[in-house]
């Protein structure tokens, strides 16, 4: 296990630091507006521009940028391009409102994703199943954008039932609910009729094994058949695309719904940086969500040893 | 496990009747080509303490009557007719809450394939445990464990007090079939099912597990369906025979019976095609020609009529499971042929054999 850990930290550091160079060299090769130039401002004198570029470090060599960039994104001092704000502290300030966001859309599409996956399994080729899977594809089809508009227009404009946009922080928990609910509802549906589609075709191979099989001749109850030997060997596809998923989210990949939301997470603030190619914002947010990526990755393997004991850790590493 | 004692009576309650009795079983599956017809009308008898063997080859239907017999074929898709009774009880018409009452605790199954017959996911300690916990909630995990030792000891693993806590794939092949068949035993069954349950083993693992199962029946009295396609298997523990044919019993007799007196073609190629090491080696082992037929399109009349060297026209006719030798009325077959015929055709080359068709 210890030996396994300290593999795979020293391959996460690998792949953050190769995610690193690789968006420090697309952003200097691809053809952008000279940052000097604009942080300067559209009426400077070339003067102006130079001294811009002394201070920034433009004039420097790529490598030293990239190494002062670093510097500055781990010391916790790096400052936007644009309002000279610290994006550290920045991405900081959007964690609790992202990590409400998708914590509680995690739980709504898994637990939807899980009730009706299971239901369709068990009912397979019946009504019901027939009816969650359409139920599911409709799911699986509406576009994020389209479905928070929807909601919003509904239930913030025709019936004022929620309020229509931002974040409340959790010390009002109350209000805190009521600004997400919607939110969670527009992220959570996509995921949910996905997992359902994957939990159920999972469980149809597991299924057919001989020890399902055993099960039952053994005189198990159906349910008990279902859920001690159906559900828990079929858990691996649906926990290693949660892990892909929700490190993306987490890391600031919600981008659509916290802008259509208006949430000031992690993901407005990537948006934001795209928007205006602000190199040091773009970089740290990166990082921050490729962090994510990768710890969910060894956290998912770590959950495929506990499913299944056949699979030990650190047993390939020889 | 001491609990039974080696002389009880198996089947408590009756007179003395056979413990399980099937009569005109019949399993159809509607499938996308058509409905198959797997199982079409088998009768046997099984008598506490003995060792039936049903023999065929694949798809002849003998693994769908054993899981018909505990109502694992049940789905929306089949279709089952004719009765299963144990004890006297019918089991068809049971629901599936009462079916599971009596899976594992009065007839249990083991299956070919140990690698696969065991959840990989539970340690086999757990697994047995599960067994004893689903038929009486009433009993402790702790003594659940104590007994689930037992049993692993009965069925000859070494150190089953550790090895309990292992898992499946830590088990080797033999051992795990041990441990399937300890499983079974939970519940003190009256009846054991064991489906091909040495097909995937070594042969050398293969008669420890065949002597262990002989040795239950004569200790426990465990009355024994052993669905095999191996003669040899066969020879070795079987009291009774049923040799199935495209879904059909094409004969049923003591094992003396099929082995020195067989009467249909069929089983006269099952038994040519064995190796024996007691006779020259011919060139080529020999075969029965032609596959199996199409569940699906079975031949008309007698299903093995296509590969049979020695057809006549009244093969074109179903012959009945019939006794045909007037000393023997428990020695049935399906074959238009006459004894005399029969006592004739099947010598090839000095021993009983199927000829290579003519043409």
């Amino acid at each position: 296990m210890l030996r396994f850990l300290v593999r795979r930290v020293l391959g996460a550091i690998a792949v953050l630091f190769a995610i690193s160079v690789l968006v420090f060299l697309i952003f200097n090769v691809v053809p952008a507006t000279n940052p000097a130039q604009r942080i300067a401002g559209k009426n400077a004198t070339p003067q102006l521009i130079k001294n811009v570029e002394k201070e920034w470090g433009f004039d420097k060599s790529l490598p030293e940028q990239y190494w002062t960039q670093m510097k500055l994104i781990f010391t916790g001092e790096v400052k936007s391009y644009n309002a000279h704000i610290n994006v550290d502290e920045r991405i900081v300030e959007g964690i609790p409102a992202t990590a409400s966001l998708c914590i509680g859309a995690a739980i709504i599409w898994l637990a939807f994703g899980f009730l009706f996956g299971y239901l369709s399994a068990v009912r397979s080729g019946g009504w019901l199943d027939r009816g969650l899977t359409v139920l599911a594809l409709i799911g699986i089809s509406m576009p994020v954008f389209w479905l928070a508009s929807i909601l919003l227009y509904y239930f913030t404009y025709k019936i004022e039932l929620f309020p229509p946009s931002g974040y409340e922080p959790l010390s009002d928990p109350g209000k805190w609910f009521s600004h997400l609910i919607l939110p969670w509802i527009s992220l959570a549906v996509l995921f949910a009729g996905f997992y359902s589609r994957v939990l159920r075709s999972s469980m149809l191979d597991v299924m057919n094994e001989d020890y399902v099989r055993t099960a039952r001749a053994k005189g198990l109850s159906q349910r008990r058949v279902m859920v001690k030997h159906v559900l828990r060997n079929s858990l691996i596809p649906v926990i290693t695309l949660f892990g892909l998923d929700f490190g993306v989210l987490i890391g600031g990949g919600a981008i659509v719904t916290e802008s259509l939301f208006n949430i000031e997470g992690v993901g407005l603030f990537t948006a934001e940086a795209l928007k205006q190619q602000d190199f040091p914002s773009i970089m740290a947010v990166t990082l921050f969500g490729a962090f994510f990526i990768v710890l969910f990755n060894i956290l998912v393997d770590i959950g495929y040893a506990y499913l299944d004991p056949r699979i030990r850790l650190g047993a390939s590493a020889a | 496990m001491s609990a039974t004692p080696e002389t009880a009576p198996v089947s408590p309650g009756t007179g003395g009747g056979p413990l399980l009795e099937v009569d005109g079983l019949r399993v159809g599956f509607a499938t996308e080509d058509g409905r198959v017809q797997a199982v079409d009308g088998v009768d046997f008898q099984l008598e506490p303490g003995e060792v039936l063997a049903i023999v065929g080859e694949s798809g002849s239907g003998k693994s769908v009557t054993a899981q018909t017999l505990i109502g694992l074929t049940r789905s929306p898709n089949s279709h089952i007719e004719g009765s299963v009774k144990l004890n006297g009880e019918e089991l068809t018409t049971l629901s599936e809450a009462q079916l599971q009452k009596v899976r594992g605790r009065q007839i249990a199954m083991i299956f070919q394939d140990p690698m696969t017959s065991m959840n990989p996911v539970y340690t086999v300690g757990r697994q047995i445990i599960e067994a004893i916990r689903a038929h009486d909630s009433k009993v402790g995990k702790r003594d659940a464990h104590r007994q689930a030792i037992e049993l692993l000891e009965a069925v000859g693993i070494p150190d089953a007090d550790r090895r309990v806590d292992a898992y499946p794939h830590e088990f080797s092949g033999g051992m795990r079939q041990r441990a399937m068949i300890a499983m079974g035993l939970a519940l003190e069954p009256s009846i054991l099912i064991a489906d091909e349950p040495t097909t995937a083993l070594d042969v050398t693992i293969q008669a420890q597990i065949l002597d262990l199962i002989q040795d239950l029946n004569r200790s426990r009295g465990l009355a024994t369906i052993l669905i095999t396609h191996d003669l040899g298997v066969v020879a070795e523990v079987a009291d009774r025979v049923l040799v199935m044919y495209g879904g059909k019993v094409v004969e049923r007799g003591t094992l003396t019976d099929i082995f020195y007196d067989p009467q249909h073609p069929y089983t006269w190629g099952l038994l040519g095609s064995l190796t024996r090491l007691d006779q020259p080696r011919p060139h080529r082992l020999p075969q029965i020609s032609g596959a199996p037929p199409s569940l699906l399109n079975l031949p008309s009349g007698c299903a093995f009529r296509p590969r049979c060297p020695h057809e006549f026209g009244k093969c074109k006719e179903v012959p009945g499971l019939e006794a045909r030798l007037p000393e023997d009325p428990n020695h049935r077959d399906r074959c238009w042929l006459t004894a005399e015929q029969k006592r004739r055709l099947r010598e090839v080359e000095g021993r009983i054999g199927l000829e290579e068709p003519r043409g």
